[in-house]
């Protein structure tokens, strides 16, 4: 693991639950040198394991979901079954041991279990929980469970992607869970702060919807204020025009915006259109809306017989906004994000060398780091268990015995 | 939680909510805009509210000096200068650590405060170009998209304040500020989810796929996602596995209750129906009858519908459809606040109920000028030099 001395060490995180948006929270922590240990049973493992692809040589397995292991890496992962003899009480023992309790269960689920946040804290005052669901955990529709990429559509995400007169899109994956997972984490590290100085735990609910809003908020606040509903727009905006995506050769796409008159003059030359400068029908932004279509023609066939990373350049080196559509793949050659070192590239005991994400920030005297590889099932049962807690051999093999472990 | 830190936010959209965040957490957030700014906004309104604000202007030499002595007692400073531009000059991470040790710098800049194409040019639309969002939003073939309200400066925003929060931990153990420095090319791309796992394991590059779930029958057959309905759409899916098969089976007996067309899905057993196994000729019939009954909701029908019968699917929402929510009503999500011109505004409130108690928002959306003088005070200006620094032109009031 890393040798530089990270900016969360000693911070312990329990996290129980699954999928991506408990999780992510946890990895981004564990980016950052806290200690995080994901907690599953072997009868009902993260779902991510065996529900989602990519696997392994296409292979399901219980340690081959790069799903799994891209919201994962650089944590330790132990098993538990809390309905087997003792599994409450072992279930105690890490929550007593750590500083950060994160869990994205159905509201209600984890006090049944007895790893509520009023039981924990009798024996851990200063635990801090996090506690995110979908609707968080009081309100009439508390109890609704559901996918991230649905609850996305009741936020608003979806209805506001796609053209006005056609159907709303989908955006990847359970999108609205990073939102809340970057919203929410925030307030663990301030709750850590808190009790520094108090002592205190505290007790952090997380709706996913709510943090949603806050994407929104300025949309929300144009309602409340003006009754203006806002609508999918295709790749219109409000201010800049022209903004848009065009085709390049070989399937590729670039985007423009032209934030004034004066990058709408920078664009025309750069595309050999110096006429456009002059013309009333371009001379203001309202113009160039009104006119759009003999703009866009223009672009477009300007773009299409070109290689995006070309055109961009050309653009760019004009001081006109531009970057390629960049696909997934492109996502790895892409070299800002390669001096940035977003990938970090981490051998797997199963999945072998697998690229994970090192987040958006960086940190001038505690780099962050992905310090490990995603953990296998239960793969560090014996270091968290006897090492992190203090278990002995006979009481470790005892609960091992009983199924707990 | 934040209540002994002052912030200072010189930050443009793409820092805005980063301060939002930590106002909320409890923090003291000063808010710097030049003298004469128009705020009014939506997005600017509604990321700002809960900071206090300083007009300065950071192109004079007053101004500058008067960051520059603020910056030296502050615990934050968030700002968004360009990379090459005299504003990043007087942002440098080395000199303002040197005045002010305990600082936690936080820079948001498009691509990050270095790098190849540090000082390229960038909106919303080129982060969730660059970033791989848009080619995974939109038709199959068709014109890749964004979102068309602007997400990328919350993606950028929301990653620096989890920065600042971490750098602040290592500050309260060791007494050392440092500089964060935050890319929102790179923070949008927490946005993909996992896709980058297909091109880095099988080298298959996912693209979009518009308003159908695709790649989950080995048929290739796709399943419908938007159902349109009679006030909009809704989100469903035919899913797999236990919980698909409790929301299978509740919309059969749903359009039982309501006497629908039942159509092939009378013949399912959802106990051992396999989406994965169905071919598109199967999931047609299934579907068709489901889209037909859908056609006879309104959106409410269909969320109130969704909860009782405890199945997987959401309406399409749109922020009066949001605005309208009871959920959010009972849990006093919404805040009101006095407006600039005596009436209210109505703000998403804190994002999140700590122990039983919702962050709270305590200070309205600020006017220009309308906390320098006392914000000046608060840093040790004195009367006489604030006054001297307004009639210099570097700040106003």
């Amino acid at each position: 693991m890393s040798g530089v001395p990270q900016a969360l060490d000693g911070i312990k995180v329990i996290e129980v639950g699954g999928y991506a948006a408990g999780p992510w929270i946890g990895k981004i922590l564990a980016n950052y040198g806290a200690k995080v240990v994901h907690v599953e049973s072997r009868d009902r493992p993260d779902g991510f394991r065996l529900q989602y692809p990519p696997f392994k040589d296409h292979k399901q397995g219980i340690n081959s979901s790069g799903c799994f292991a891209y919201f994962n890496d650089s944590k330790y992962a132990v098993t538990l079954d809390v309905k087997k003899p003792g599994g409450i009480e072992l279930g105690r023992r890490l929550a007593d041991w750590c500083d950060v309790l994160i869990e994205n269960m159905r509201p209600g689920v984890i006090d049944r279990i007895g790893l509520g946040y009023e039981d924990l804290k009798k024996t851990n005052p200063g635990i801090i929980m996090l506690s995110t669901c979908n609707m968080g955990q009081t309100g009439p529709r508390s109890a609704s469970g559901g996918f991230g990429s649905q609850l996305s559509a009741l936020a608003g995400f979806c209805g506001l992607t796609g053209f006005p007169d056609g159907s709303p899109q989908l955006l990847y994956g359970p999108y609205i869970d990073f939102v809340a997972a970057l919203v929410g984490a925030p307030a663990i590290l301030a709750a850590i702060d808190r009790r520094q100085r108090t002592g205190e735990g505290a007790y952090i609910d997380v709706a996913q919807y709510e943090c949603g809003a806050h994407f929104l908020s300025g949309a929300l606040y144009d309602y409340h204020a003006h009754g203006r509903i806002a609508d999918r727009a295709g790749n219109d905006d409000a201010v800049a025009a022209p903004h848009g995506a065009y085709p390049c050769r070989d399937d590729q796409w670039l985007v423009l915006s032209c934030w004034d008159d004066g990058e709408f003059a920078r664009l025309a030359d750069t595309i050999g259109e110096e006429s456009w400068a002059q013309d009333k029908k371009f001379s203001t932004a309202d113009a160039r809306r009104q006119n759009i279509q003999a703009l866009d023609r223009g672009i477009a066939a300007w773009c299409a017989p070109q290689d995006a990373d070309a055109a961009v350049a050309a653009l760019q080196s004009a001081r006109v906004h531009s970057y390629k559509v960049n696909t997934v793949a492109d996502l790895y050659s892409d070299p800002q994000l390669s001096h940035r070192r977003i990938w970090r590239v981490r051998k797997h005991p199963v999945i072998d060398d697998q690229a994970y994400y090192y987040p958006g920030f960086d940190l001038s005297e505690n780099p962050g780091d992905v310090v490990a590889p995603a953990p296998t099932l239960g793969g560090d049962n014996d270091l968290v268990f006897k090492g992190f807690l203090g278990l002995t051999d006979e009481e470790f093999e005892t609960y091992q015995s009983q199924g707990v472990i | 939680m934040l209540e002994p830190y002052r912030v200072l936010d010189c930050s443009d959209q793409l820092g805005w909510l980063a301060g939002r965040i930590l106002a909320d957490l409890g923090a003291d957030v000063i808010k710097v805009e030049p003298p004469g700014a128009t705020l009014d906004d939506p997005a600017w309104r509604a990321n700002n509210v809960n900071k206090r604000l300083v007009s300065l202007d950071l192109g004079t030499a007053a101004g500058r000096a008067a960051i520059r002595r603020m910056a030296a007692s502050a615990d934050f400073l968030i700002e968004t200068a360009a990379p090459g531009s005299a504003e990043a000059d007087l942002f440098d991470p080395d000199a303002l650590n040197a005045a002010n040790p305990k600082l936690i710098h936080i820079s948001v800049t498009p691509f990050g405060r270095t790098g190849p194409r540090a000082q390229w040019l960038a909106s919303d639309i080129e982060f969730m170009a660059a970033a791989g969002a848009m080619s995974l939003a939109g038709e199959p073939g068709g014109e890749p998209l964004r979102v068309s309200v602007a997400q990328s400066y919350s993606w950028a925003a929301s990653q620096a304040a989890v920065g600042a929060m971490v750098a602040l931990t290592h500050r309260t153990a060791t007494g050392r500020g440092q500089h964060v420095d935050v890319s929102a090319q790179a923070a949008v791309i927490a946005s993909i989810a996992f896709s980058p796992a297909y091109w880095d394991m099988h080298r298959e590059n996912p693209t979009r796929a518009g308003a159908f779930m695709t790649g989950r029958s080995v048929h290739g057959a796709n399943y419908r996602v938007f159902w349109p309905c009679k006030d909009g759409y809704m989100n469903f899916i035919i899913y797999g596995g236990v919980a698909g098969r409790r929301t299978n089976q509740a919309v059969t007996s749903w359009m039982k209750d309501a006497g629908a067309e039942l159509g092939a899905i009378a013949d399912i057993d959802w106990a051992v129906f396999d989406p994965t196994q169905a071919t598109q000729q199967e999931v047609d019939a299934i579907e068709g009858p489901i889209g037909r009954f859908f056609l006879t909701l309104t959106k409410a029908e269909f969320l109130d519908g969704t909860f009782q019968r405890e199945m997987l699917g959401y309406p399409v929402n749109n922020v009066a459809d949001i605005a309208a929510d009871p959920q959010l009503e009972a849990r006093g999500f919404w805040q009101d606040m006095p407006g600039p011109d005596g009436g209210t505004e109505r703000f998403c409130g804190g994002f999140a109920i700590v122990d039983g108690e919702r962050l709270k928002v305590r200070h309205p959306a600020p006017s220009p000028g309308q906390h320098s003088r006392e914000v000046l005070g608060e840093f040790g200006f004195s009367a006489p030099e604030i006054d001297q620094l307004v009639a210099s032109g570097g700040a106003a009031e």
